[in-house]
């Protein structure tokens, strides 16, 4: 019963993160279809405030959840979001692979998935070492 | 149509993201946690791979750059587990130098009108760019102080004007960064500069900064490293670099919060507070008395009582003596006395710390305890050893006004029937204060290596059941 209330919370909230995506994506979609003679600068517009939603909402989430982690956990809880912060290999891709000018910039890119690369394999291998070492009590039955 | 099946990809990513970091809740889950961040990594760079901008040219270079990340990321996960608060911050190194390498190569492409230019944009990347290098050079500094190599001092660095130089460099950068907002082809002079001073900023910011402080530092940064890919996001108008950098982002700053509260410091405290230097201590020559004990006593000391509570340390780990301490917990436990460990939660170097090493000598977690749930028990406490640990138990953070960590909650290990301190000498901690503790009537100090004391005390409580 107790776990009854943060379980709903974390779903509404969930929810209500995925509906603003929709929205902003459907937003983002909409924008285009009136063709009217200049849409630019209310498209600008309005896609960085979906994104601000986005990172609103998201943030909202992220403290809500990463509250409830268990302290036992803490370091590994890093090292896992260490990983997960190597996102920044999307953009570094994106950088890589694109085509440029000059091939200074893919190497920028290609440096920099090499730095997230690294973060992502040692992360996820490190947390998942030090998880495996957390033992309940022999024969404890809780 | 591709399109559309990237960014479901992504909000697939999203969404397990979200659930990887739910069920660290348990440790029965948190296995679980990392398998959907692997799903979710995965996701994302296979949905990023079919992007229509990427040259059929470029994947090979990718796949090498892949290959070349795995290649020294595998073994940095193969580090000691006393080492892991360097390899975490290391990781936010690179972390924050992936960020920023793409914030420059965006910015040239921008300012050579390749990409499109909006102000919220550059002001995206303005802030990427400062958050990635500030926590590269920082990170590196911090991971360079936690391995203790010798040219980075690992002592807080003061000089006075401190303060007024950092504020006043941060200040130029952010006047950089506005003005590149305002005009980024005509000012892009000014880019390099705000590089410069991110770079010179990370290192500046973490000189004053202690050991005993390494803990909140390295939530901070690993906070920073969480925003540079949000404002990636924004730049690239991509909302999972923006989902899973504000879940990174969120869980730096609860942590770091969390740490600071256990050691009553306020943030600016400990950016700009330079605590753990020698304080002119205010004790003049007053000759206090320590008792101390051989191991074999210290021993019979545990046997006899029915309660034990071990309060690890950072000594602990820098003594690799964790194993021993478990050989200690096993034939205690055998005779029916039961053990429990102490946890404070900034013992050590990063949070969480002493869990993980304890965890590592396979002590279940049912027996280590949060310092809130296990202060009210200390009164009941036969014995207390107190391994490697020092500011955490120093009463002085409730009775004295004048000390430095006066407010400090603590293990209140001075209320255990008897208390026994390992330590290697009576030098004062790293925050370098003196410990009323080990002048208690009732405290007896075993002095030696953790690793040495506890191998002892372990051999001694071996051998007695033996005969």
């Amino acid at each position: 019963m107790k776990h009854m209330i943060p379980k709903a919370l974390t779903l509404v909230s969930l929810t209500l993160a995925a509906g603003a995506w929709t929205c902003a994506e459907a937003a983002a979609a909409s924008v285009p279809i009136p063709t009217a003679p200049s849409p630019e600068p209310h498209a600008a517009a309005m896609d960085y405030v979906a994104t601000l939603f986005v990172f609103m909402l998201a943030t909202f989430v992220g403290l809500d959840i990463i509250r409830r982690v268990s302290r036992l956990l803490h370091t590994p809880l890093m090292s896992l979001t260490n990983a997960i912060s190597a996102i920044a290999v999307v953009g570094s891709i994106l950088i890589a692979g694109q085509s440029h000018e000059s091939f200074h910039y893919n190497l920028l890119g290609l440096v920099a998935i090499v730095a997230s690369v690294t973060n992502i394999v040692s992360g996820f291998l490190i947390t998942d070492r030090m998880l495996k070492m957390f033992k309940k009590r022999e024969g404890a039955k809780r | 149509m591709n399109d559309t099946i990237i960014q479901l990809a992504y909000l697939v990513a999203t969404a397990l993201f979200i659930f990887s970091l739910k069920w660290m809740n348990d440790p029965a889950t948190a296995r679980r946690g990392v398998l959907a961040g692997v799903a979710a990594m995965v996701m994302a760079i296979a949905g990023t791979l079919f992007n229509p901008g990427i040259l059929g040219g470029n994947y090979k270079w990718i796949a090498l750059a892949v290959i070349l990340g795995t290649a020294i990321g595998v073994p940095l996960s193969w580090v000691p587990l006393t080492a892991v608060p360097q390899r975490t911050a290391l990781s936010h190194a690179f972390g924050g130098l992936a960020a920023g390498l793409v914030g420059v190569a965006e910015f040239y492409l921008m300012a050579s009108g390749a990409h499109e230019v909006t102000k919220f944009r550059v002001g995206a990347l303005c802030a990427e760019v400062l958050l990635g290098f500030l926590t590269f050079t920082g990170s590196l500094m911090a991971a360079g102080k936690l391995q203790e190599i010798k040219w980075i001092p690992s002592r807080p660095v003061t000089y006075s004007g401190q303060n007024f130089i950092n504020l006043a460099l941060l200040a130029i950068a952010i006047i950089c960064c506005a003005m590149l907002v305002m005009n980024p082809t005509e000012y892009r002079a000014l880019f390099p500069v705000v590089v410069f001073l991110a770079l010179l900023f990370g290192v500046l910011l973490i000189i004053p900064i202690g050991g005993a402080d390494m803990p909140t530092v390295i939530a901070l940064l690993n906070s920073y490293a969480g925003l540079s890919a949000v404002a990636m996001g924004f730049m690239m108008d991509n909302k999972l670099l923006i989902t899973a950098g504000a879940l990174d982002g969120s869980s730096g700053l609860i942590l770091s919060i969390i740490m600071c509260k256990a050691m009553n410091r306020s943030f600016t405290n400990v950016l700009f507070g330079a605590f753990g230097q020698v304080q002119a201590t205010s004790a003049g020559g007053e000759k206090k008395v320590v008792r101390s004990c051989t191991p074999t006593d210290a021993a019979q000391l545990m046997e006899a009582a029915s309660l034990v509570v071990i309060v690890p340390g950072y000594g602990m780990a820098v003594a690799q003596a964790q194993h021993r301490v478990r050989e200690i917990y096993d034939e205690l436990t055998d005779r029916g006395v039961s053990v429990k460990f102490a946890i404070h939660p900034v013992a050590g170097r990063m949070p969480g710390h002493m869990n993980v090493l304890l965890a590592e000598a396979e002590i279940p977690y049912d027996d280590l305890v949060e310092m809130d749930e296990i202060n009210p028990e200390m009164p009941q406490c036969d014995v207390c050893l107190v391994i490697g640990a020092n500011d955490v138990v120093n009463p002085a953070a409730r009775t004295d006004k004048s000390s430095p960590i006066f407010g400090m909650p603590i293990i209140d290990a001075d209320k255990a029937k008897a208390v026994l301190a390992i330590k290697r000498s009576m030098n004062p901690g790293f925050a370098g204060i003196e410990n009323a503790l080990y002048y208690n009537e009732k405290t007896l100090m075993v002095f030696g290596d953790a690793k040495a004391v506890t191998g002892e005390i372990a051999k001694h409580l071996a051998g007695d059941e033996a005969a």
